[in-house]
């Protein structure tokens, strides 16, 4: 028993050494200058990579760093306190609950939109054709959670499609709903355009029209407590520049 | 004997290092610890929304993941129970080649974070997962998605810890007591079942205790295997994840809840955690 709790006390501390390792170098990235932190919608994952790199090549000395996840899960990290210069939302409701505490900078701008598509196996096995298809008996269908703007705005255009479709499970944010498509879990998910494209041969996106009127404006905006206002607001400006905008249409947004 | 005199006999075996004060390089760490422990557990307290607390607490999404989060988190325990109990003799009672390997293995599962364990589980017993493409077409079983994939993602967090703690007990326990229950003709399964496995309950239930409450609280796992459907594989920290995305306040109150079970449980088997450990 006592080697055994050593051995335990052992483990323990090294997960507690990996955590701090973990948090020191958080720490090193938030005090750092020329340092811009993106807090980015999922959906924004290839796009602002990209984004990401180009900037950094025309801003010599400044660094961008990201953190990808569902907006509503940053918007509650920022109004946490979490260290963030720039906020890219995938909903004007997630981004209201940072400018309602008074943390952005100026008002959010709208800088993409995007479109709802129903991601299926390659060669859409199931045959489906429209939203009304996701209701058929036995087949496995993911959905986002209602609380980020992928499940809000697919319970909009479910909704307009008079259709109700029971989940196999409501995922957190649209990557995780695309990866149960991609690993062959679930038979469809409702995700943006921008993921089918963003995943290539992997799914098989199709178009329903529905989503029309599903369509999510991406506010973006500069954080007031930005420790580095001239270099966040430059990314902010390289967003909505035109490149930033050829960047955002390449991978399947829509202009806002 | 009186309860005092017990008291300072109690006292007096534990070693003591000489002087009487306790040394400032200890206490102030100590007591750093201490508040680090409980200081976010008081925030929990007094950030609590009180006032909203009895409607909080009274709506059925919340009874749901409750009720679904014990009844994964036992049936996990007693599955981890089943197969961790024999796992754990083997490792303790039999000499094979590769031991030592093993047992390093069995351990794996406390380091990898819950996440990986999530993907692994998929790829392995996923609808096209290694084992799970046969489960799906030979009995058309799938488990993601499903409270059974709970069940599974809780057990393999919980498993190790329970193999750990009743293969330390094993291992302190006397194995002359098998050996003379050999003596007097009894097979190696009946001397375990009659007299290794009475001398190592406490142990046991220790492990147990262990595994249920990582289980209970397991959340990477399950998100990632089994998925977030409410009443099906939606247990309490999921549901606590969710909510604090857009209302912190039932966020608040379902941790509490969680907090409550967990005192309780460590209350009620406070005699039994004590004398084990």
């Amino acid at each position: 028993m006592i080697r055994s709790a050593r051995r335990l006390a052992a483990l323990v501390l090294l997960a507690s050494l990996g955590l701090g390792a973990c948090s020191a170098s958080d720490g090193d990235d938030g005090s750092s200058g020329g340092t811009v932190t993106v807090f980015a919608a999922a959906s924004l994952k290839e796009s602002f990579t990209e984004l990401g790199e180009r900037f950094e090549e025309e801003h010599p000395g400044i660094e961008v760093t990201f953190n990808f996840n569902g907006s509503d899960s940053l918007a509650a990290g920022i109004v946490g306190g979490a260290p963030a210069d720039v906020f890219a939302a995938a909903s004007p409701s997630t981004m209201a609950r940072v400018t309602d505490e008074k943390l952005t900078a100026d008002a959010p701008v709208t800088f993409a939109r995007n479109r709802l598509a129903i991601a299926t196996a390659p060669g859409n096995p199931h045959g489906i054709g429209s939203l009304e298809d996701l209701a058929t008996p036995g087949l496995k269908v993911v959905l986002c959670d209602a609380t980020v703007p992928c499940g809000a705005a697919a319970r909009k255009a479910l909704a307009a499609a008079g259709t109700d479709v029971t989940p196999a499970s409501y995922e957190q944010d649209v990557k995780s709903a695309l990866t149960k498509v991609r690993l062959g879990e679930a038979d469809a998910a409702v995700v943006y355009r921008t993921d089918v494209r963003a995943a290539g041969d992997t799914v098989e996106g199709v178009d329903f029209p529905e989503a029309a009127q599903a369509v999510n404006d991406y506010p973006i905006a500069r954080l007031e407590n930005a420790p580095d206002a001239p270099a966040a607001d430059a990314f902010v400006a390289f967003v909505t520049s035109p490149e930033g905008r050829k960047v955002l249409g390449k991978a399947g947004f829509l202009a806002p | 004997m009186t309860s005092t005199a017990q008291d300072t006999l109690g006292k007096a075996r534990r070693p003591r290092a000489p002087g009487r004060g306790v040394p400032l390089a200890l206490l102030a760490p100590a007591l750093i610890g201490l508040a680090f422990l409980l200081v976010p557990l008081l925030a929990l307290v007094v950030r609590a929304p009180w006032s909203d607390l009895p409607e909080q607490l009274t709506s059925p999404a919340v009874w749901d993941a409750l009720r679904l989060s014990l009844v994964c988190a036992t049936t996990a325990t007693a599955l981890s129970l089943v197969v961790g109990v024999p796992l754990a003799w083997l490792l303790a009672r039999t000499d094979f080649p590769g031991r030592s390997l093993v047992r390093a293995l069995v351990t794996l599962p406390l380091v990898l974070p819950p996440v990986v364990g999530g993907v692994a589980l998929l790829l392995a017993l996923g609808r096209n997962g290694v084992v799970g493409r046969w489960l799906d077409e030979w009995f058309g079983v799938t488990l993601p998605f499903t409270t059974a994939g709970v069940v599974l993602a809780e057990t393999f967090v919980a498993l190790p810890f329970l193999v750990i703690s009743v293969e330390g007990t094993l291992r302190a326990a006397d194995p002359r007591f098998e050996e003379a229950a050999a003596t007097l003709g009894a097979s190696r399964f009946t001397a375990f079942r009659r007299v290794t496995l009475p001398l190592i309950a406490p142990g046991v239930a220790a492990g147990a205790v262990l595994a249920w409450a990582r289980a209970l609280g397991e959340f990477g796992a399950t998100i990632t295997f089994a998925g977030n459907f409410p009443g099906r594989t939606q247990t309490m920290p999921l549901a606590v994840y969710l909510a604090l995305q857009n209302d912190p306040a039932a966020a608040i109150a379902l941790s509490l809840v969680l907090l409550a079970v967990s005192v309780a449980v460590l209350a009620g088997l406070r005699d039994r955690w004590t004398r084990a450990v």
